[in-house]
């Protein structure tokens, strides 16, 4: 991590906290959770509450599809850690790593159903341009999606277009696949808070 | 639209939080990493890569912003503060399409009910 407040300015009852993670997880604690218990009460807590809302409160969407849509806006930012922590979330969620990485490698003939991938689309979009209009807009509740569901995707694409970016600009290490299964299994048990 | 969407209030507060709440850096400054407008280098290069190229950021941006004499508590939020900026732009882009998508929908259902 770029700043040295990240990887050593924590408290004693964090430090603890730290070490029972890694004791339990037999991974060293991600980055991303380094992030959120710095002086907490300036981000990581109204962010943790923020993403848990996002990702695992009320939602048409399942919680796979909404992981999904973490590493589909991941992918836009190429954003390695965020891609690796939510595509191994997605593919545990709905118990199908296929679906995943055919979604990743080309959406437009990936075997999802269509409201699905219409918001795929425009989560693409928004990340990539950094806005969408009102016929984007059209073109995706005429695939079937309710005015609800694009606004619980778009919260979810606030979400990851904040954290993808601080992922990389303080650097986060992209640790292997075995930290990323770990994680996943968290996130799917415990949530963002 | 629906007028009680719990995220909505809790991005508020967040926004708030980061922009209005006690903090080591400036409300001004942090207000203009928001924005991402208003800044000087080093720290506006920093800023703009968080906001557009943040793969590009380097050790060299903020190895540059630390000695023009911010403290990493300082980078730390502003760095924060250009990330919810962009985020928000594009939330808030999106949401206001959505709403008026939404308007034009019920106006051409209320159109073709008066056709009947």
């Amino acid at each position: 991590m770029r700043l040295k407040i990240l990887t050593s300015g924590y408290g004693f009852g964090t430090k603890v906290l730290f070490a029972f993670i890694h004791a339990v997880s037999r991974q060293p604690v991600p980055d991303a959770a380094k992030l959120v218990f710095y002086r907490p009460e300036f981000y990581g807590a109204p962010m943790k509450e923020f993403t848990h809302e996002a990702m695992r409160g009320p939602s048409a969407w399942s919680v796979g599809d909404r992981e999904l849509m973490a590493a589909v806006i991941s992918k836009m930012n190429a954003c390695a850690f965020c891609i690796g922590a939510h595509t191994a979330t997605a593919a545990r969620a709905y118990h199908d790593e296929a679906k995943v990485s055919a979604v990743l490698a080309d959406l437009e003939t990936a075997p999802i159903e269509e409201p699905l991938r219409a918001t795929l689309r425009l989560l693409g979009k928004l990340t990539r341009e950094h806005a969408v209009t009102t016929d984007d807009m059209r073109a995706v509740l005429a695939a079937g999606v309710s005015c609800e569901q694009i606004e619980d995707a778009l919260a979810v694409s606030f979400a990851f277009n904040t954290t993808d970016r601080l992922a990389d600009a303080f650097g986060f290490f992209v640790p292997g696949p075995k930290a990323f299964e770990a994680g996943a299994k968290f996130l799917l048990r415990r949530g963002y808070r | 639209m629906p007028t009680e969407d719990k995220k909505r209030i809790v991005h508020q507060v967040l926004v708030t939080r980061v922009l209005e709440g006690d903090g080591r850096a400036p409300r001004a400054e942090r207000r203009a990493a928001f924005d991402n407008a208003g800044l000087v280098e080093p720290l506006r290069t920093l800023i703009d890569k968080v906001a557009k190229q943040p793969t590009r950021v380097a050790n060299e941006d903020v190895a540059k912003v630390e000695a023009s004499g911010l403290s990493e508590d300082q980078i730390f939020e502003l760095v924060i503060c250009a990330a919810i900026g962009q985020a928000t732009r594009q939330y808030e882009t999106a949401l206001e399409a959505l709403a008026l998508a939404m308007t034009g929908k019920k106006g051409s259902e209320h159109a073709s009910k008066d056709s009947h």
